[in-house]
């Protein structure tokens, strides 16, 4: 069993924690798992990258079209990172953009409409989520994350169930968040179900 | 237990646990810092110091006390810290320790988060001292307590060279038994005193110890030759996971040699990898270690084959390694048939925003770097910065960066900046755990030498950039600890500053009017900005937008670069306001109103 999955997202909306709840997740049912990600403030509202591998004996970084999944946290993010997605992979993308600093400047543009059908149109299943209304439903904009990992987990493509995942997320988060994230994760779950 | 996610930098945390460590000490820097980070949290369950020095030198210097009194100590650092610690290193390497000191170095291939991409390998040739390469975070366990082991046993410091790849990589981890060491304690003896004639002796000695760690290291366990066909792949640290996963894409079996030793190099086990092949790649990131001391080697031993690797352009200087990247030089260099097209190559992809690392929404700072902007306006000033989560201030529309060098530097390079432009106003502006660092020399100098700069601190209470550790500014130690509070004001008095100023910088008029005045002085002057960093409590308010009353200027959007802000028909505030209150004083219509959390 090998699984690749890329998280891209922008500093600051949790894809170091994701990375870690699917990596121990999968620890946990007995596969071997690495991560890699970049941290540290300097990533504040930057571009982020997390890789997970399931059952590799080789690095922690995945290689371009190599990734069986992506889960974009944020669609520009997903594009960026398209390149690592193999032909026939999953993709699965929150629809809410995140401006950089640099389009409210003006020095950039942030084309969602071309993004969007770019994504659409990659050799890839493509499911779109509003995961941050989702977020915002659960009490949190910051539970994105867990929202995400919701979709993820019902997916059927991870080699453990939600219920696994769900259960390391929470150990991994303080107690007093743990009930939003909670809902969050079961908001994500629900998307799969009905679409 | 089963297997526990570990970062590369919990692991060596771990390692050193299970060596029996005594004491550790560090500066924070990425991508280091997460060491003396787990070693402070565990500290309550095993018995030994640990502490966030004032500096890489400081860190060092405790470290190597210890390690006199037969302590097993570490000290962590980033590469370019290093440079910082390196004259007591090279001292270090002479004299030697009773217990073990285990130096590590987390060098950032890349780079992702450093002003250079120095290679720690040469640093430890350079210091004549041995060094290991893991190459995954559990090697980064076995390697260090290895190191612990081989100082102890050679009286020798040692360096581990972890890499980013390593270092913030995380994999399943299992937990080995604590074995204790109990220091015996100082002995007074000559050979603690470095005099010219023992140094002499002690050179001798040290250039006899790497001829035996040569052997060692060829006979044992971290430098493993798997047997294959006649090509050959040298590698060291993270490059040589990519280069057998590239092998196995490839589909090749060649002869393998990984390089965990770098220095002294495996020299027999080099001999033996060579007489097995008939050509060599070597893979290694950053400076040609590896390869130079094959290349000589081969010379020696009469290996005719090509030798592929920088020196002979088949692989980049600068940079990180990928599996990717070395697939495709071993098939273009072996010829054979290339890689599959990338998939979505056909189609032509958006043009993306550019998005680049800022400062938080409701950073302190970014409301200071706009005070002086404002203040300064016209002065023609210089804004020389320095190391931390405020060099994001150079980025537009702050602009507010003009030199970055090193830790410390802002407010030098400033004093030989006004001494070629007299009359020109620099202002200097450092973090409180920078001014601790090495800004305090830098002020001495200013007072002392009357270099009339004006330092603007930005006091956020705490190390932001690396991860929220503790400095003397905040009365607590990396354990939690209460202690005395240094207060900077206090210090820059004791320095001699006589013209200082401390203000809120999110009360903007009163900043404004502050810089001001500190430009009309003509001496050495000190604004302390005093707010703390967001990220160190919770928002309990935030600011909207009055769409009826925003006249649609879009200055608050143009001036301050606050990600908070997106624009729909006008400007707006998303969740992310941490309620700064920056925006509101700057719009001209008053739009910008506070409203409680949700
Ligand atoms: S108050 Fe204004 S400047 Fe401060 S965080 Fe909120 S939006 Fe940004
Ligand atoms: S500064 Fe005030 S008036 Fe101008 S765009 Fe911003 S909110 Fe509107």
């Amino acid at each position: 069993m090998r699984l690749d999955i890329v998280i891209a997202g922008v500093g600051g909306q949790g894809t170091v924690l994701a990375s870690r709840v699917l990596a121990q997740t999968a620890l946990d049912a007995g596969f071997p798992a690495r991560t890699s990600e970049m941290i540290g403030m300097a990533q504040r509202e930057g571009s982020v990258q997390s890789h997970v591998r399931i059952g590799t004996e080789f690095g922690p970084v995945i290689g371009s079209g190599a990734a069986d999944i992506l889960l974009g946290f944020e669609p520009a993010e997903a594009q960026r990172s398209g390149n690592l997605l193999k032909n026939g992979g999953m993709l699965l993308v929150n629809s809410h953009p995140i401006h950089p600093v640099t389009v409210a400047l003006g020095s950039s543009a942030y084309p969602l409409a071309e993004i969007r059908a770019y994504l659409d149109r990659l050799p890839a299943r493509v499911t779109w989520v509003d995961g941050f209304e989702l977020a915002l439903a659960s009490g949190n904009f910051k539970t994105l994350n867990a929202v995400m990992l919701g979709v993820l987990a019902s997916s059927g493509a991870l080699p453990f169930g939600r219920d696994a995942v769900l259960r390391v997320l929470l150990e991994m988060l303080p107690e007093r968040v743990r009930a939003v994230n909670e809902r969050a994760f079961a908001l994500g779950c629900q998307v799969v179900k009905e679409g | 237990m089963g297997k526990k996610l570990l970062m590369g930098n919990e692991a060596i945390a771990r390692g050193a646990v299970e060596a029996g460590l005594n004491l550790a000490t560090a500066y924070p820097g990425t991508p280091s810092s997460e060491i003396i980070g787990t070693l402070a949290e565990w500290s309550g369950d095993f018995d030994y110091y640990v502490e966030w020095s004032v500096n890489e030198k400081v860190a060092m210097e405790v470290a190597g006390g210890a390690a006199y009194a037969g302590g097993r100590a570490l000290v962590a650092m980033k590469q370019v810290g290093l440079n910082v610690a390196s004259d007591p290193l090279m001292s270090l390497a002479y004299i030697g320790v009773q217990g073990a000191l285990v130096v590590v170095v987390a060098d950032d291939p890349g780079p992702h988060s450093s002003q250079t991409e120095q290679d720690t390998r040469v640093f430890a040739k350079f210091a004549k001292l041995p060094v290991f390469d893991p190459s995954s975070p559990e090697e980064a366990l076995a390697m260090t307590k290895a190191a612990f082991e081989l100082s102890h046993r050679y009286q020798l410091p040692v360096l581990l060279r972890p890499t980013t790849r390593v270092c913030h990589a995380t994999s399943g981890i299992e937990f080995g038994p604590r074995i204790p060491n109990v220091p015996e304690g100082f002995v007074k003896d000559p050979k603690w005193v470095i005099f010219p004639r023992l140094s002499y002796q002690q050179h001798q000695l040290l250039e006899e110890t790497r001829l035996r760690l040569e052997r060692e290291f060829s006979d044992g366990p971290w430098n493993p030759l798997t047997p294959g066909d006649r090509i050959g792949i040298v590698a060291g640290g993270v490059s040589y996971l990519y280069a057998r996963e590239a092998v196995a894409r490839l589909g090749l079996n060649p002869t393998m040699l990984k390089v965990g030793t770098p220095h002294p190099l495996p020299t027999a086990k080099l001999e033996q990898f060579l007489s097995r092949v008939d050509r060599v790649f070597v893979l290694e990131e950053l400076d040609p270690v590896l390869e130079e001391g094959i290349i000589a080697l081969a010379g020696q031993v009469g290996f005719k084959g090509p030798i592929y690797g920088k020196r002979s352009g088949h692989f980049p200087w600068a940079g990180e390694y990928s599996a990717d990247r070395i697939q495709s030089v071993l098939a273009r260099t072996l010829e054979l048939a290339p890689a599959a097209p990338e998939p979505g190559a056909q189609d032509v992809p958006p043009e993306l925003p550019v998005r680049p690392p800022v400062l938080c929404a409701g950073c302190p700072h970014r409301a200071s770097f706009y005070a002086v902007k404002r203040g300064s306006r016209g002065s023609n000033a210089i804004y020389t910065g320095d190391i931390g989560c405020y060099t994001l201030g150079n980025a537009p529309p702050l602009s507010m960066v003009d030199t970055c060098l090193c830790m410390g530097a802002g407010l030098t390079v400033g004093q030989g900046l006004l001494r070629m432009e007299p009359g020109r106003p620099v202002f200097a502006f450092i973090g409180d755990s920078t001014f601790f660092h090495t800004g305090i020399p830098g002020i001495l100098n200013a007072v002392y030498n009357q270099h009339p700069i004006k330092l603007v601190l930005l006091d956020n209470s705490t190390t932001a950039m690396t991860g929220h550790q503790p400095h003397p500014g905040m009365g607590r130690t990396a354990c939690g600890g209460a202690v005395p509070q240094v207060d900077p004001v206090a210090v820059l008095r004791a320095c001699g500053v006589e013209w200082l100023e401390v203000l809120d910088p999110l009360d903007l008029p009163a900043t404004e009017a502050a810089v001001r005045r500190a430009l009309e002085y003509p001496g050495v002057v000190a604004l302390v900005l005093k707010s703390p960093c967001v990220a160190t409590f919770k928002a309990t308010r935030r600011y909207r937008i009055d769409s009826a009353a925003c006249s649609n200027c879009g200055r608050c959007l143009r001036e301050l670069g606050c990600p908070a802000f997106y624009r729909e028909e006008k400007p707006q505030i998303g969740p992310s306001c941490y309620g700064c209150g920056l925006c509101s004083q700057i719009c001209p219509k008053g739009a910008i109103g506070e409203v409680g959390r949700s």
